[in-house]
């Protein structure tokens, strides 16, 4: 279905940066609440990144890291070469490594090419350190393009029953439908986030634990988000929530990026908040 | 009330989570054999199933293909239900 692009040199070109998937299969997940985190916090590290919305007509990366009212030109324009790259990519304000090429709100999912979506990363690659993909829902045409390319996968699933079956699915495609797997190469590198967690109602017996989405999927887990009102203000006033450094979401994001690039850490919020008094008259 | 909850959750393990990991690892399972089977399965049941029609009359659903898989070898097991001796009788008997 999917033609591979060998011939265009672009697997050498590409190896130079990472490309990063979020996704997930279902909606609503906190696909790109983690896409404007990690792209953040990677930036903040120091690196070169760019941060991709693909997802077509439903654009709202740019809301979340709030640079909306700067996107002149979108991916859709850079692939039917309507604009340059650098027209229209938004440089972040608030760190200078920090890139995002926003979706755009009218084009339909199938502007997305395989040769288009290939070039406009092989050019991003030069510059750039990491690509991260910011997936659509669903395992339709832009969710297939977002993760054609990637070496890395961030499945981001929220501990309830029809989330971790989609992120199951999920990876069935990653393995079956990647250039990576089309061209038999290693397989992209997958990891687990679970996000939207609620402690207090996994000591209650109410939802799935970290220990059992892990069990279920056996991935690598790069992090555990816990359900916060904190990443509600903070998309609400256009800022990704990892600079809400007093926030809890924000620091299990920090915690999340310093575990991709490599450090061990423990996980954190992963306890009930409240002691054994609360827990027991609490209800 | 709260102190009654958790020692219903805590002490018996049955809070809805323990039952949506049971129901999540049988779906989990069945998709993932699902998702190894190779794409000429279904093909290949439907041309059997029309094979065997030419000579019984079986139910659609009478043919399944399985196909199981570990490190050494793959396995396809089919399997074939025809209709009971009864029926067979009394359509033969029309
Ligand atoms: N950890 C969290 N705690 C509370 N709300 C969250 C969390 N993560 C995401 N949300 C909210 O859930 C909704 C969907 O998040 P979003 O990142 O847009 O998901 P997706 O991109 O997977 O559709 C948004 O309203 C977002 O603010
Ligand atoms: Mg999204």
């Amino acid at each position: 279905m999917i033609g591979g692009l060998g011939h265009l040199g672009l697997q050498e070109d590409l190896s130079l940066s990472r490309v990063i998937v979020i996704t997930s299969g279902k909606g609503g997940v906190g696909k790109t609440t983690t896409s404007a985190s990690m792209g953040m916090g990677l930036a903040q590290k120091g690196h070169r990144t760019v941060v991709i919305d693909f997802d077509v007509g439903l654009r709202n990366l740019d809301l979340v890291l709030g640079c909306e009212r700067r996107v002149v030109y979108d991916f859709i324009n850079v692939i039917n070469g309507e604009a340059h790259l650098n027209q229209a990519l938004i440089r972040d304000k608030r760190c200078n490594k920090l890139s995002v090429l926003p979706a755009s709100q009218t084009r339909d999912k199938d502007a997305l090419s395989v040769e288009g979506v290939g070039q406009v990363l092989e050019e991003l690659s030069k510059d750039h350190e990491y690509i991260i993909c910011d997936s659509p829902a669903g395992i339709e045409h832009g969710a297939l393009m977002a993760m054609y390319y990637a070496d890395d996968a961030v499945v981001v699933t929220n501990p309830e029953v029809s989330s971790v079956r989609d992120s199951d699915r999920m990876l069935g495609i990653l393995a079956s439908k990647s250039q990576r797997a089309e061209q038999n190469r290693e397989p992209i590198t997958e990891y687990l986030l679970l996000s939207r967690y609620s402690p207090n109602r996994v000591v209650r017996g109410e939802m799935l634990s970290v220990a059992d989405v892990q069990e279920i999927l056996s991935l690598k887990m790069l992090g555990v988000i816990p359900e916060s009102q904190s990443v509600l203000n903070a998309s609400n006033s256009g800022i990704p929530v990892i600079l809400d450094t007093q926030s809890d979401a924000g620091q299990a994001y920090q915690d999340m990026v310093k575990r991709y690039l490599g450090e061990e850490l423990p996980m954190r919020f992963t306890s009930d908040k409240r002691g054994m008094f609360g827990r027991l008259f609490g209800g | 009330m709260g102190l009654l909850d958790n020692f219903r959750s805590a002490n018996h393990g049955r809070g809805s989570a323990s039952v949506a990991k049971e129901r999540l690892q049988i779906l989990v399972a069945h998709d993932r054999i699902a998702r190894g089977r190779p794409s000429y399965l279904p093909k290949l049941e439907r041309e059997i199933l029309d094979l065997i029609r030419k000579y019984v009359d079986v139910d659609p659903n009478a043919v399944t293909v399985s196909y199981e898989q570990d490190e050494r070898q793959e396995f396809l097991e089919l399997n074939i239900l025809l209709p009971d001796q009864s029926e067979w009788y009394q359509s033969e008997s029309r």
